[in-house]
């Protein structure tokens, strides 16, 4: 049996739905898996389960697996007493491994997000901001973060969420004691849809660039192979500076399945890439201009918010 | 000497938050309070977005939920921009929300709230989930786990997306449905179906009703309730309709959503980062359980109560038994299981029709041309969790100027920490208490599925 111990941070709860969606596989897992602490399912307390202790506790285990990023002051001793109690560390998930879409908060800062949710807003009667220098609740820190801005990951599976066949690939790897074998590369390298060129004279190429106001055009009954690429079609698709994955082991990419455009939820191709820039080079490569693109930061940082490259707005 | 318990993390929920109890001299329950301990303020950074993109990003909200955030938002946006989602778009979108409630019921009845039913309130809290529930129950836990597995996969095989979907567009849904699409949906949402009815016998004959009874002294106040109707005959709605406000004595009014304002107010507390909505009509909110004051309450045990019926059969029947035993409305706050368990029969019937509708298969899914426009609007669904209400303003260009959202947890707030401070009260005296009964308190607010 090898012991587990998951946390959640900033986060939504759908990696670990993902998780649960690893279906017969993880019935399979399961009689070698021993869960000490996992919230959404388990009754584990940080504080003994009659609140007797002072300290916030999670047991040891052999593997911590965290999803989420970090925003406030508790998220932080969580993150550090799992680090502390585990041998291996699995950033889950993108806002565990880049800020996820919580991290789009960074471009502006935390007290105008409080300006806005306590103050702002056409139902709310106006209020201070929650007391956490009265009260228990933990301080908001000034940006929401990437896990390994804090803590040594051993091992990061993207996206949001993560496909069940790179969880699953995950543990079973270090079930076996070797190294896992991660997608790399773009989510272009395995998508099945037609480039034809940016000079192929077909509709959209060369043209301007379109919002989701408007309707790709490919045939229903027909397979993603017969539908032309749709950054080439000159939607704003993220695929070319997006990790690949998201089909998992045998599929297509997940939104080009659905026919609709890569919005970048794996993250970065690789840890250190910086989509901003390389997405000009992907523009320009299907004839497009990246002049024309509307709300850049929202398109381009939208799911790595905590590695942006470029200063926050004043407010 | 006063203290505080702290119940951290309060666990088997969907969300994150902690429970403080607090103890007077004599060791009885003075206070006790939720606290949700953060904020991640969406509204904020939808701001700048281009309205078509606030779907694809609010989903995040969360990740047992989303396909309600996708559309509710994608309502609002249509909203902004004066366009509306074609009939057989509308039909695809009900057929998901639906679709995706299904795995939503089970997980949260069999997976999160079972093990106290099945093991026992007081139950070894090492075995007292899931994997406890496998072992005490294996055949049933096998069947939810796989019943639950089948339909989320069943969705994802149509909608490309099951988690975080990105199929709901302004306008309408990206892709049509194939008729071979359309039979494999259709005998997985009949053995659905199946396995719902079967849930629901099983919690009201065998489950719930030793519990019921011992619930009722832990948790039962009156309060008002919010959920979504038919216009028209004021039937259950999950997907589109009006909004009814039922007093604590089952009178009733009815509002659009977008008139949300002027019945629902929101507070803000220092000791929690979740704001607390009341009935603004009510001018204040006061949390005592004997005559609590602009309290309403959402989420299944609200739609059962404020809805007339439900336009298909079984659920109706089930509405029917559950009405003889409960009265209308009933109060007791551990009948949201029982509820939940109502509209998942629901959930089943109504993809059913939709997919025996010959006009689902229709290949106009979306209402184009769309041109960027300067507008406001407000969307709405009912969650899981409770109405879900989202307001977008934008610009002449359809970028996002202003963005509010009310939560179905959110609305339930003032509610759960009600049902908290009742049930703590209730079960520790004289500064006596265990994990057991600490944890009743917590099935308090795990009914609530927050």
């Amino acid at each position: 049996m090898v012991k587990i111990a998951g946390e959640w941070l900033n986060s939504c709860s759908g990696c670990e739905i993902a998780i649960l969606n690893l279906g017969e596989t993880l019935l399979t897992l399961l009689p070698e898996l021993e869960f000490v602490h996992l919230p959404v399912l388990t009754d584990n307390k940080y504080f003994g389960q009659t609140g007797e202790r002072d300290a916030l506790t999670i047991p040891r285990a052999v593997v911590g697996i965290v999803s989420g990023g970090v925003r406030n002051e508790e998220h932080l001793e969580v993150l550090r007493e799992l680090r502390a109690k585990t041998d291996v560390l699995v950033a889950l998930g993108t806002c565990a491994t880049a800020g996820g879409i919580p991290a789009l908060a960074n471009q502006t800062s935390a007290a105008s997000m409080r300006e806005l949710v306590y103050r702002g807003q056409p139902s709310t009667v106006p209020g201070p901001d929650p007391d956490p220098s009265r009260h228990h609740i933990p301080a908001m820190l000034e940006t929401c973060d990437a896990v390994s801005q804090h803590v040594k990951v051993d091992l990061s599976v993207p996206g949001c969420p993560p496909h069940p066949d790179w969880i699953a690939e995950a543990i079973v790897s270090l079930l076996e004691g070797r190294a896992p074998a991660m997608p790399e590369r773009s989510v272009c390298d395995g998508c099945p849809t037609r480039r034809l060129g940016p000079d192929s004279g077909c509709a959209g190429a060369g043209g301007t660039l379109h919002r989701l106001l408007e309707q790709p055009a490919f045939d229903p009954d027909k397979g993603l192979e017969e539908m032309r690429c749709l950054l080439e079609q000159g939607f704003m698709c993220m695929g070319p500076v997006t990790r690949r994955g998201c089909g998992g082991r045998e599929g297509a990419p997940r939104c080009i399945a659905a026919r609709v455009p890569c919005r970048g939820c794996y993250g970065p191709v690789n840890a250190h890439s910086l989509p901003f820039v390389d997405y000009v080079g992907a523009l320009t490569a299907v004839g497009q201009s990246y002049a024309d693109m509307p709300d850049k930061p929202g398109y381009l940082s939208r799911f790595n918010g905590s590695h942006t490259i470029i200063r926050k707005l004043e407010d | 000497m006063p203290r505080t318990i702290r119940i951290a993390p309060l666990t088997r929920i969907e969300g994150h938050a902690a429970l403080d109890i607090h103890l007077d001299e004599a060791g009885d329950v003075a206070d006790a309070r939720m606290t949700v301990m953060s904020l991640r303020g969406f509204e904020k950074f939808l701001m700048g977005r281009p309205v078509e993109e606030v779907p694809r990003i609010v989903t995040r909200i969360c990740g047992i939920c989303p396909w309600q955030h996708h559309i509710a938002s994608t309502k609002a946006a249509e909203a902004c921009l004066g366009v509306a989602p074609t009939p057989t778009a509308a039909q695809l979108r009900e057929l998901c929300q639906m679709l995706a409630s299904i795995p939503d019921k089970i997980l949260h009845f069999y997976f999160l709230a079972a093990p106290d039913f099945v093991l026992g309130p007081g139950a070894d809290p090492a075995l007292r989930n899931v994997a406890g529930l496998v072992g005490a129950a294996p055949e049933l836990a096998r069947k939810a786990a796989l019943m639950r597995y089948r339909t989320q996969m069943g969705l994802e095989k149509f909608a490309g997306k099951v988690i975080h979907p990105v199929a709901v567009l302004v306008g309408g849904f990206s892709k049509p449905l194939l008729e071979h699409e359309r039979a494999e949906l259709l005998a997985l949402t009949r053995d659905a179906l199946d396995f719902s009815l079967e849930s629901v016998r099983l919690a009201r004959e065998t489950l719930l009703p030793p519990l019921v009874k011992r619930f009722r002294e832990l948790g039962e106040y009156p309060s008002a309730y919010l959920g979504m109707v038919d216009p028209n005959d004021g039937s259950l709605a999950l997907h589109d309709g009006v909004l009814r406000l039922m007093d604590q004595d089952g009178s009733h009014e009815e509002f659009h959503p977008s008139d949300y304002t002027s019945h629902l107010a929101e507070k803000v507390e220092p000791w929690t980062y979740l704001k607390f909505p009341y009935m603004r009509r009510a001018g204040r909110l006061v949390l005592d359980e004997r005559e609590p004051v602009g309290l309403y309450r959402t989420n299944c045990l609200a739609r059962v109560n404020v809805c007339e019926g439900i336009s298909t059969p079984l659920a109706h029947s089930e509405l029917e038994i559950f009405r003889r035993e409960f009265g209308r409305p009933a109060h007791q706050t551990f009948l949201y299981h029982w509820a939940r368990l109502i509209e998942l029969v629901y959930c089943c019937e109504r993809a059913i029709e939709l997919l025996e509708d010959p006009a689902i298969l229709g290949r106009d899914i979306r209402t184009l041309p769309i041109a960027p426009r300067a507008g406001e609007g407000v969307g709405c669904v009912e969650a899981p969790r409770g109405t879900l209400i989202y307001h977008l303003k934008c610009d002449h260009e359809g970028m996002v100027t202003h963005a509010n959202l009310l939560a179905g947890t959110t609305h339930n707030n003032a509610g759960m920490n009600l049902s908290a401070r009742q049930a703590a009260r209730s079960a520790i005296k004289g500064g006596v208490y265990d994990q057991g009964l600490l944890n009743t308190v917590e099935m308090s607010l795990r009914a609530y599925d927050p």
